[in-house]
């Protein structure tokens, strides 16, 4: 059970937060035919681009409102209006997620009350699916979170008569701190007990990274529809990955009455075992032969590797939801978790298995790793200078990552993805020599020095 | 090498259970035999003299499959690390040319890497062939002027201790007593200390493990010669027979050499291992004995107090973590009881000790540590001794690492005290690094979590036994 401390610094250096409007941004790109809207001044909107177009290394559909001096101070309505205006007659997105930032909300923008005279005055075929993420609060996780929330809230309907029913769709919540790779993995494992799932969002299907015949498009190319999100109300089963989506979890629950199973992430053994129990429950059908292989292989990968791994210390700076699904997996392989840090405030964290959770920046983890003479940094890509003066590797996790290639690509979930994980933990931990330094000794013999006696020959 | 000689070396005189009622090494059994041969035994003994070139003369299978693989480390030269080989072929052996191409595979050694010696190591397919790699060595030695050793140790000569002995043996024909020590270096020691040069036999420097003890001697004023051979150098087995007392470390491997030395030279030697507090203790006093130089008793002992002492406050928590635990070790020769008698030290209780290599004296030394009726497994059948293991109720199985594993897919905490480990045992900062791998083993949580069987697996193991039935 750990203890949630908040940084009293008055300075937050090398940040680890990322804003909540980007987290926002991110879900909606995981919708089929949808663009991004950020209402506000046009250097959220170019920060963002520049930071998911690095990370994915994809065209990042994102447009903004850019609000001038003059809308700033007389009211920004109109240009929100124009804004709406432009990006569905430019571009005929399905969906609009309009996103708000900190310079709307300080504004007093009532977005909600644009859209509804914008409804009355065109007959729109887009959905615009409005979300407040002001960045003077929370993060890219909790705004992602609350963007699924709005998604849900816009485009499932209310179903009081009970749905018919479609016995072998499930349902999954995917959480921020799934990649694309992640979400496609799971597909593939849901679909391994014959059951269709609808994902929201669907990272794998739009920012995968796949060179489609239509070339550059300037919406997104593929996601959830509109349609499959209509229609979750009539599945069997909702799976939510991720504890930010709580709430997001009890909306379509109420929305749609349909039974979920909350897991934390999907990397931990224990929580492998539950999803998959899930699925076998839900089906009817048999566990297929290879998932039951694939958890063996992990058992293996566990017991061959615990002598690297085991008892070694790890430093993780991570939204919430990834510090606990890869905190839950060290758990299982012995390895210790020494430092944490988060950038916001979560009630998963007290979960974790340290003394302390500090919500603070990339400096107070890498004070803490230092502290605690951690042998591992796990962390964006900007922890790589805190990784560099303290002498020990990083391991990249969450966002961004602009100085590698493969984070979209990379699996961490499932038996397969804990197993990548664990042989990465053992190779980085791989003990050659051991660390017992050369001894060299002061009497050892000298023979290149000046009295050095010759040789006899040698008697073959 | 011819089946006189071989059995003389089988018939160690210096070992103690050598006496009418068994002679000798037992042979291996065709079907049910585990572990290394005579070239595997006699490479992994010369191989860490670090500045010499090790050429392996045979098919690719003999270096192929061995080079670099050993943890015995070097503080200087890395040249032995090389893998050398003639690569014999087919066309090499229907020829004949496996000597010419030995003679031109140690100048092209010599040439490029300039080692202060070669070392040569016959093989199974040129000592069927005849080849005379005594002869060749003998050439190019006076041809390239660098001593080149030859190694006669075919593998179908015997086990991997055979092995051991005719390395022991060559070393001490060709190479011990070529040179006089060099003189001590100046001011390397306080004032007052007579410097006494030891040899430490057997000793392979594993993970650099050697590197925790070595200070101690430094300490003591008791210059190493030679190890024989982690960390060696070539001059400094020359030297070996200026020794004032030897210590043979892994149990009757080179237990030749000692012996040879004691005849020949009058060098008095014992046995003993520096695993575990107690038998590190133990060697800085027998070679203080075997001196018998009084300022150098009182000053090993003033060193053992204060090294016990140190060492015994750092095991503290790790002992807590231990008290109680069950062990199985199974390992042969020496370390199936110097181990015994770490562990006891450490409240683990050992419930069974493996002997296939061991002698009729470390089987005296097990029941000496474990009681008369102490479980000894000469089985090297692996699943009888994963079974063994289960039976026991052991927490953990101590073995070399072929044994691993056969021990993790049994779902069984394991700790490799062989050579291929990753880390250093030796000396009493060794034993606390002990201490603390066998704790993080037998605390791993890894161990839970592979015998957890959720619902699901159970159906899934329960359909599949019904699809076979």
């Amino acid at each position: 059970m750990a203890r949630i401390v908040q940084t009293s610094k008055p300075l937050s250096v090398n940040p680890l937060r990322v804003s909540q409007p980007m987290g926002a941004a991110l879900a909606f790109l995981g919708l089929s035919r949808s663009l991004p809207l950020e209402h506000g001044a046009q250097g959220c909107t170019a920060f963002s681009k520049v930071f998911f177009t690095r990370h994915f290394r994809e065209p990042i559909p994102l447009q903004t409102t850019a609000l001038d001096m003059a809308s700033t101070v007389l009211g920004s309505d109109e240009r929100l209006q124009e804004g709406l205006a432009t990006v569905i007659d430019g571009h005929h997105p399905e969906v609009v997620g309009l996103i708000t930032t900190g310079l709307v909300e300080m504004q007093g923008a009532d977005i909600r009350r644009v859209l509804r005279s914008f409804h009355a005055e065109r007959c729109e075929s887009a959905s615009v699916v409005a979300v407040n993420t002001p960045d003077t609060l929370g993060g890219l996780e909790s705004g992602y979170a609350l963007a699924v929330e709005a998604i849900i809230e816009a485009l499932v309907p209310d179903s009081v008569v009970p749905a018919a029913q479609r016995a072998r769709q499930v349902n999954l919540l995917a959480g921020s701190m799934l990649t694309p790779a992640d979400v496609e993995a799971i597909r593939e494992w849901i679909e391994g007990f014959g059951l269709q799932a609808v994902i929201l969002p669907d990272l794998a299907d739009s920012l995968d990274g796949h060179l489609t015949p239509q070339g550059y498009t300037t919406l997104t190319t593929g996601g959830t529809t509109r349609q499959e999100i209509a229609a979750m109300g009539r599945s069997a089963l909702t799976l939510v990955i991720g504890d930010s989506l709580g709430r997001a979890a009890d909306l379509l629950q109420a929305r749609t009455g349909v039974p979920d199973l909350r897991l934390p992430g999907l990397t931990a053994l224990a929580d492998c075992d539950a999803f998959v129990q899930a699925l076998a429950d839900v089906s009817g059908r048999p566990v297929p032969a290879r998932i039951l292989r694939q958890r063996e292989q992990l058992l293996d990968a566990m017991v061959d590797s615990y002598v690297p791994v085991g008892g070694t210390r790890i430093a993780i700076g991570a939204d919430a939801d990834q510090l606990v699904a890869i905190g839950r997996f060290l758990d299982d392989v012995g390895a210790r978790l020494v430092a944490a840090v988060s950038p916001c405030r979560s009630a998963a964290l007290e979960a974790l298995n340290i003394k302390e959770v500090m919500i603070g920046d990339f400096e107070d983890l890498e004070e803490r790793a230092r502290e605690t003479s951690a042998q591992l940094l796990i962390g964006n890509s900007h922890a790589l200078q805190s990784a560099e003066r303290l002498g020990i590797p990083l391991l990249r996790a969450g966002f961004p990552q602009y100085d590698h290639y493969g984070a979209a690509a990379r699996l961490w979930v499932g038996y397969r993805g804990a197993r990548q994980l664990l042989f990465e933990l053992a190779n980085l931990f791989a003990p050659r020599g051991a660390g017992i330094a050369p001894y060299h000794s002061p009497l050892r013999q000298d023979f290149d020095g000046a009295a050095a006696p010759s040789a006899r020959s040698i008697t073959a | 090498m011819n089946q006189t000689e071989i059995q003389n070396l089988l018939d160690e005189p210096a070992c103690t259970h050598n006496t009418a009622g068994k002679t000798g090494c037992s042979r291996s059994r065709p079907g049910a035999t585990q572990g290394g041969c005579a070239f595997d035994g006699a490479q992994i003994a010369i191989l860490p003299i670090a500045d010499a070139a090790h050429i392996v003369h045979g098919p690719i299978g003999c270096a192929g499959s061995s080079w670099d693989l050993r943890g015995s480390n070097s503080s200087g030269p890395q040249l032995y690390r090389l893998g050398m080989t003639t690569e014999l072929s087919d066309v090499d052996v229907i020829m004949g040319r496996g000597e010419k191409k030995l003679f031109h595979a140690i100048r092209r050694a010599v040439e490029r890497y300039q080692p202060q010696a070669v070392f040569v190591y016959g093989t199974c397919v040129p000592a069927m062939q005849g080849d005379d790699i005594e002869a060749v060595a003998r050439d190019a030695s006076q041809r390239w002027g660098v001593p080149v050793i030859p190694v006669d140790g075919a593998g179908f000569y015997g086990t991997k201790s055979l092995g051991n002995r005719i390395a022991g043996e060559t070393l001490y024909r060709h190479v011990i007593g070529t040179r006089e020590p060099a003189p001590l270096p100046q001011g390397a020691v306080g004032h007052g200390i007579t410097v006494h040069d030891v040899n430490l036999i057997g000793e392979y420097n594993i993970a650099g493990e050697f590197w925790r003890v070595a200070p101690l001697f430094d300490e003591l004023g008791l210059r190493i010669l030679c190890t024989l051979s982690g960390d060696a150098r070539f001059r400094e087995v020359q030297t070996m027979h200026r020794a004032e007392a030897n210590m043979v470390v892994c149990s009757k491997a080179m237990l030749n050499v000692a012996r040879h030395l004691r005849e020949d030279y009058g060098t008095p030697f014992f046995e003993g291992s520096f695993y575990g507090i107690a038998d590190t203790s133990q060697a800085l006093r027998d070679f203080a004995k075997a001196i018998g130089d009084p300022s150098l008793s009182v000053r090993t002992e003033l060193l053992i107090l204060r090294e016990e002492n140190r060492a015994r406050a750092a095991l503290e928590p790790w002992r807590e973590r231990l008290a109680g635990k069950r062990a199985l070790i199974f390992s042969g020769g020496v370390k199936s009881w110097s181990v015994v008698s770490a562990l006891q030290d450490l409240g683990v209780e050992v419930i069974a000790t493996g002997t296939e290599k061991s002698t009729e004296e470390d089987r005296a030394r097990i029941r000496e540590l474990m009681g008369p009726n102490a479980r000894m497994i000469d089985d090297n059948d692996q699943s009888a001794l994963i079974a063994t293991c289960i039976e026991s109720g052991a927490d953990i199985l101590i073995a070399g690492g072929r044994y691993l594993y056969a021990a993790l897919k049994a779902r069984l905490a394991f700790l490799d005290i062989n050579h291929e480990r990753d880390f250093g045992y030796a000396g009493y900062g060794g034993f606390v690094e002990l201490a603390r791998q066998l704790a993080l083993a037998v605390h791993s949580p890894v161990w839970q979590r592979v015998r957890q069987e959720p619902r699901w697996v159970r159906a899934s193991t329960r359909a599949a036994l019904l699809e076979e039935a």
